[in-house]
């Protein structure tokens, strides 16, 4: 039996529980016996992106020891996931004592698409969904962790589901963290781009993997009144419009 | 050119609200972009890899014996019987050409396209000295008339519509109201024709710099170019010291990579190579040829590990066709002469990071950027490392904001202790409550937060964390549908 700890994200446990309930249940469908290390709270990434390495520090020493005897480590977010991967190994790079366990932990540590597809080789999970969706594939999952087909394979095998490409579906929706309050007029700006293409498909939900550009492009359709929802991949009926 | 890089905010602002400059943007991103991704499928996509995997070979190992190769340059455009100047940084560089111009008594100058005579503000030392320097390329002989700087380190003028251009002719030449493109590229091109055969000197800027040679590659899709390096008694090349590469063949590869980068075509309308002033043999060109290597802050980015790759960039401007921030605040809200993702990178290092702290904070990380770029630099990681130096570097570096600075350490008290953050949470829970509307909030009475909510919802705390849903029902409960095999 596949061991998997969940690493939630500081999101999904304060603000989108339901995406971290739909991804145990999905794991334990797959026969994964899920654990989730308690205290856990955020993989820093906020902080490092925004040049505050020494608040990164912390969390990534956190994730080390709290993780340390996961066989996987399984994060529903592309973003987070690439602050664990990539960046996190780079931080504690010159830290003799953690630098290779970094190392080994990011090496375990898989965003929750590629975990379906790349480590338990499945990319249907029974789910259905009777619905109009389209993809937004996120920047981190894409560029830094090389994700691009297995949400889509994923979503392939959702059954009853109506897929509608977007147009430039790999273009930054204008989140970028901090980013997208430092520059809110540029960040707003960049996602009415991608709220008309949003717009074109028609689609009932626009689904990622990342809760970060949901949260941002979901702010944005609640405000202007769209009828898309904001759907995460691990959640197999859109969730409330409510996120409590 | 005075830096405005600490007025990008307002900048980028004045752009958004310019539907003149968001309209050339969007057709910057149709005309450029997919022209750029059409050449590479054209090319195949696995060669253009190899390409570019080429071409990072060629630069570092050029980058690591930068001293060597700018010697054996200087060495052979001596021996070519043409003369070497190496200038610390831009006051210099600008002061060496006047000097230049001075010894001949030069009154005119004809300039072709230079991102480093930009940096240098060559114009106006030239100007405030009595001598006249006219730019020959259209889209910076627009831009000189309007008396504005490059918005695209490609395409100039791109900002600008046809009428505003007609206009501005009109205004400053006299010409008739209303001409199209056509009537207004003649017009240019009769006005420039007489002054590249008045000017004393000509001015050019320099793609690749080849060290076993000493010979200048200048990439034009005008002739003006050419024109500035042959016509005048004496040519003046101007470049960044990065600019060198070993041997001819470099071009082979670089020359492959540069026009299908920049604007998506197989090959520029020009494409020169000077060797030197006139021999005795050649019936024309210059009888004095300048070469002005440039520092100016190239130097700190090679002494740095982690940015040195920024000299890699072969200026093509790519990373700005695809960066979605370049798309809409576009070139002038950088403030100085580089802008886009490769500006945020190269400008602190010339400008001072204090002064040009807004530009690798103005970016989404999305990687677009790396992706696009022909020689593959990781700008992103350049962005988080100034970012980095930005908040925690050495103290004359540094420039961060004391409030986003205690937001952090707050932050960071939280993320480290998850029974504070518990408690906080309760508490923040409860204060949402009355401003809540179906789990959503419409404003944000805190700083910096605040502006999230003038164009988006923003969720509410759940009511429950995932952490307590985990110890309340998920740890022991089992899957609400049964396995799947
Ligand atoms: S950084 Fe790369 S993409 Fe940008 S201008 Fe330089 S070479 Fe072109």
């Amino acid at each position: 039996m596949v061991r998997a700890s969940l690493f939630a994200t500081c999101l999904v446990d304060q603000f989108f529980p339901q995406v971290g309930v739909s991804t145990v249940n999905l794991l334990r469908r797959l026969e994964v016996q899920v654990d989730f290390p308690v205290g856990q709270t955020c993989c820093g990434q906020p902080a490092f992106n925004s040049g505050y390495r020494s608040h990164a520090l912390p969390l990534a020493l956190r994730w080390l020891d709290l993780f340390q005897d996961s066989e996987y480590v399984v994060v529903p977010s592309g973003s987070c996931a690439a602050m664990l991967k990539v960046y996190t190994p780079e931080l504690l790079k010159d830290n003799p004592k953690d630098a290779q366990r970094a190392v080994e932990l990011a090496r375990r540590t898989y965003e929750l698409s590629q975990f379906l597809v790349d480590v338990l080789k499945v990319t249907d999970v029974g789910a259905s969904y009777p619905a109009r969706i389209t993809y937004h594939a996120s920047c981190h999952l894409l560029r830094e962790l090389g994700v691009s087909s297995q949400p889509l394979a994923l979503l392939r095998g959702v059954r009853g589901a109506e897929f509608a490409p977007m147009e430039a579906a790999t273009e930054c929706c204008g989140f970028g963290g901090t980013f997208a309050v430092k520059y809110a007029d540029i960040s707003t700006a960049i996602l009415a781009g991608k709220l008309r293409a949003i717009e074109v498909t028609e689609a009932e939900a626009v689904v990622a993997c990342d809760m970060g550009c949901l949260m941002h492009m979901g702010g944005a359709m609640r405000r202007r009144g769209m009828k898309t929802r904001p759907m995460h991949l691990a959640c197999s009926h859109v969730p409330k419009s409510s996120p409590s | 050119m005075q830096p405005r890089t600490q007025e990008f905010s307002k900048l980028a602002a004045r752009a958004l609200g310019d539907t003149q400059v968001q309209k050339a943007l969007l057709g910057l991103q149709t005309g450029f972009d997919q022209a750029r991704q059409r050449a590479i499928l054209e090319l195949t996509p696995e060669a253009w890899d190899r390409l570019r995997d080429r071409a990072r070979e060629i630069r570092r190992h050029t980058l690591e014996r930068l001293d060597y190769y700018v010697g054996l340059l200087a060495d052979n455009v001596v021996r070519n019987g043409g003369a070497v100047h190496f200038a610390r940084d831009a006051h210099e560089a600008a002061q060496i050409v006047l000097d230049i111009a001075r010894r001949n008594g030069v009154k005119l100058a004809v300039k072709g396209k230079s991102m480093v005579s930009e940096e240098m503000a060559l114009n106006h030392l030239l100007a405030a000295n009595g001598v006249e320097a006219l730019e020959t390329d259209l889209g910076e002989y627009i831009i000189q008339l309007a008396g504005e700087t490059p918005f695209h380190i490609v395409a100039p003028a791109i900002h600008k519509s046809q009428e505003e251009v007609a206009e501005l002719f009109a205004r400053k030449l006299g010409t008739p109201e209303g001409a199209d493109a056509e009537a207004l590229t003649r017009i240019a091109r009769e006005t420039l024709r007489q002054k590249f055969l008045q000017a004393g000197m000509g001015i050019s800027g320099v793609n690749f710099a080849i060290a076993e040679t000493g010979t200048v590659c200048i990439v034009t899709n005008e002739g003006n170019g050419r024109m500035s390096t042959s016509l005048p008694p004496i040519h003046v090349a101007l470049m960044g010291m990065e600019k060198v590469t070993p041997a001819l063949e470099d071009l082979g590869v670089f020359y492959r990579l540069l026009p299908r980068a920049a604007t998506g075509q197989r090959a520029t309308s020009y494409f020169t190579l000077v060797s030197g002033p006139r021999r005795n043999e050649d019936e024309d060109g210059p009888e004095q040829f300048h070469l002005v290597m440039m520092d100016n802050g190239r130097s700190r980015l090679l002494a740095d590990p982690e940015l040195r790759e920024a000299l890699f960039c072969i200026r093509c401007g790519a990373c700005l066709n695809a960066c979605p921030v370049y798309r809409k605040v576009g070139g002038h809200a950088y403030g100085w002469v580089y802008p886009g993702p490769i500006g945020a990178v190269v400008t602190p290092a010339m400008v001072g990071l204090p002064k040009a702290v807004a530009l690798p904070f103005a970016s989404t990380l999305c990687g677009a950027c790396r992706e696009v770029c022909p020689v593959k630099i990781n700008i992103p990681r350049m962005l988080l490392k100034l970012r980095a130096d930005a908040v925690e570097g050495a103290p004359g570096q540094r420039k961060a904001s004391w409030y986003e600075g205690l937001t952090f350490r707050a932050w960071g008290r939280l993320m480290r202790s998850e029974r504070t953050l518990a408690r906080a949470r309760g508490v923040a829970v409860f204060l949402q409550r009355p401003f809540s509307r179906d789990g959503w909030l419409q404003k944000m009475p805190l700083p910096l937060f605040y502006r999230w909510t003038r164009g988006r919802d923003f969720p509410t705390l759940a009511r429950r964390s995932f952490h307590e849903l985990w110890e309340d029902e998920l740890r022991t409960s089992s899957p609400q549908v049964p396995p799947l095999r």
